[in-house]
């Protein structure tokens, strides 16, 4: 009995000691490799898209506090607002003891944080392998990988669905998607052009302009894309640029235009890139 | 010297110095959640108060003591009033350099090599951002050939700001994620300051400030005039250069560790002209106080106007020092 007794508190102990090295190791998108005794149950997050993609995961719990921009899932909107990447609130981003801080490259606020003693994990997402592999490394940062995959898989299968319902007359349509009036537009090596492609659509922009192009307003008119989409604000004023209304696209009224709410779904590179695809699809369905 | 004017000269150093020393305590009991004094003996006090708010609160008065001071020296040099910190391409060159920092990741392998593309961005954001002014600066004095010749120094100074300025336009455009990162840094923030930070920049202080006052007799011998000057036996070319090199090296470490903080440097020797009339020496010295006051001033109020949201300081200074000049303007209007 008394060795049956000793052996069950080793066999505990060692449980025990199991779970406590159970520690994090992961490298992060620097390249910089970042060890934590034990997954994080505090997270601030700096970037919108990070937010949703720890939320996906689970973890929305252990988010102690956002960027101002972060506004998805709802949970988080009730949650401590630390300014922006740019303007982020050192003082009480360390008041709120994080664990961990997720941010973007170029931040400065990064070798601040580093230096007060803060763990900091760079994440970058701007195609769709980015937002799967940031989905694998936040997985694997809560101490939950297997979550990554269903995540990831639901955002496949919500693509396939958007593809399907993809009217066929319209494959292969030549899209212009502006993401800033300046004109900015999405290119197709973008997350965002990657989409249209997954739905059997064609970019006017040559991927060799980069993934977010800044464009001459001369080179959609000669590009007469098939279809336009955008915020609602910016293609509502597209017919009245010079020399634009006489945009085919324009003409026939091929414009998707989406409202604040909506539009911000599209252009997060996140877990919502499969919702952004239905959303896309079912303008794209409605158009006559 | 009169005794009168001497009187208003210590008054001020007085003042400035007692405000000085309340805006730190005010600093340092200025935190994200307000005014909160309590914080002082909280038990995360040696992390949020000796960490974060004492090198935040010291670096804000050094920044703006260096700014104060540059501005003095440019306004000397330049003999006009209107002269400040970042005429001769030091701000254009930090945020050209900045921007190519930022923008290093998005445009390697398509316009840059991947290997200058990492080494912009190891350089950090404020080391490059110090190369860059100072870049800046000499840019002007070899298209200007030297500092003798104080108009030709001035214009090389505003080709340089223009051809610098649409340079990092050119960066912005082809890698517009560097955009919202640009806007920061020419806005100025106070908020990313550490020990780190405060010791640089007092060793900048400790050697600008000097230097300064030693060529405080060659502004006076400008203010007469060249011909004077040069009458009186100084080595002007030399000495001009000395003074272009101080310029340079204040901005430089300012704008690094905060960015493109408005105002402050324009608006500081004006009121110390105001307060208390003086030879350059004492202006160069005072205005750096002034600055620095004036930035700490600025700092705290930023932290306590919004909270627990900042607004960003250099908002705050502009605004400020705006308002000061209009007054000043209407003043002289009314006279």
């Amino acid at each position: 009995m008394r060795i049956t007794r000793w052996l069950v508190s080793l066999l505990l102990a060692l449980a025990a000691f199991q779970a406590a090295a159970a520690g994090v190791s992961l490298k992060d998108d620097r390249g910089r490799t970042l060890q934590l005794a034990a997954p994080p149950q505090r997270v601030v997050s700096l970037l919108p898209s990070l937010t949703e993609s720890l939320c996906a995961l689970g973890g929305c719990p252990r988010l102690v506090g956002t960027d101002r921009y972060s506004n998805s899932p709802p949970e988080v909107v009730a949650l401590p607002k630390l300014g922006g990447i740019d303007d982020a609130q050192v003082e009480r981003i360390v008041a709120l003891k994080p664990d961990v801080v997720l941010a973007a490259t170029s931040a400065r606020i990064i070798e601040r944080l580093e230096s007060l003693g803060v763990k900091v994990i760079v994440v970058e997402s701007k195609t769709h392998a980015d937002v799967q592999r940031s989905l694998n490394t936040l997985a694997q940062l809560l101490g939950t990988p297997e979550r990554a995959a269903p995540v990831w898989e639901r955002i496949q299968r919500e693509m396939g669905e958007a593809a399907a319902r993809v009217p066929p007359q319209l494959r292969g349509q030549r899209v212009y998607f502006e993401v800033d009036a300046s004109p900015y537009a999405a290119g197709p090596g973008s997350f965002i052009g990657e989409t249209l492609v997954r739905l059997g659509l064609a970019n006017i922009v040559a991927p060799e302009l980069g993934p977010f192009p800044k464009l001459n307003p001369e080179y959609v008119l000669r590009a007469q894309p098939d279809i336009l989409v955008g915020a609602q604000r910016n293609v509502g004023e597209m017919p009245g640029r010079p020399g634009w209304s006489a945009l085919r696209a324009v003409q026939r009224q091929r414009i998707c235009g989406f409202d604040p709410a909506h539009y911000e779904v599209l252009i997060r590179p996140g877990p919502r890139m499969g919702e952004a695809a239905l959303q896309l699809a079912d303008c794209l369905a409605a158009l006559r | 010297m009169n005794g009168h004017a001497r009187l208003l000269r210590r008054r001020l150093v007085v003042t400035l110095a007692v405000l000085a020393l309340a805006l730190v305590v005010a600093g340092l009991a200025a935190g994200s959640e307000g005014w909160s004094p309590a914080s002082l003996w909280g038990p995360d006090a040696p992390l949020i108060v000796g960490q974060i708010r004492a090198p935040r609160t010291l670096g804000a008065w050094l920044v703006g003591a260096l700014l104060g001071l540059a501005g003095a020296v440019a306004q000397g040099l330049f003999r006009n009033p209107l002269a400040d910190p970042y005429l001769l391409g030091a701000a254009s060159g930090a945020t050209l350099a900045v921007v190519l920092g930022l923008a290093a990741q998005a445009m390697a392998g398509h316009y840059i090599s991947l290997a200058t593309a990492s080494l912009l961005s190891s350089a950090g954001l404020v080391l490059g951002a110090f190369l860059g002014a100072l870049g800046g600066v000499l840019l002007t004095l070899l298209l200007s050939r030297g500092a003798q010749h104080t108009t030709r120094l001035l214009l090389a100074g505003v080709v340089v700001g223009v051809v610098l300025g649409a340079a990092s336009d050119l960066v912005t455009n082809v890698a517009p994620d560097a955009l919202r990162g640009k806007q920061w840094f020419m806005l100025g923030s106070t908020s990313f300051l550490g020990w780190q930070s405060v010791l640089l920049l007092g060793a900048g202080v400790l050697v600008c400030v000097p230097l300064a006052w030693r060529l405080a007799r060659a502004l006076d011998a400008l203010t007469l005039g060249t011909d004077s000057a040069l009458s009186l036996g100084l080595a002007l070319p030399r000495l001009r250069l000395v003074l272009v090199v101080v310029l340079a090296l204040a901005t430089g470490l300012a704008v690094a560790q905060s960015g493109l903080i408005a105002f402050v440097g324009l608006v500081a020797p004006h009121l110390v002209r105001r307060f208390a009339p003086s030879a350059q020496g004492y202006l160069l010295v005072v205005s750096a106080l002034m600055g620095g006051t004036l930035l700490l001033a600025a700092d705290v109020l930023a932290r306590l106007l919004i909270a627990p949201q900042e607004l960003p300081v250099g908002v705050l200074t502009a605004l400020l020092g705006g308002g000061y000049l209009l007054w000043l303007l209407h003043r002289r209007g009314i006279e």
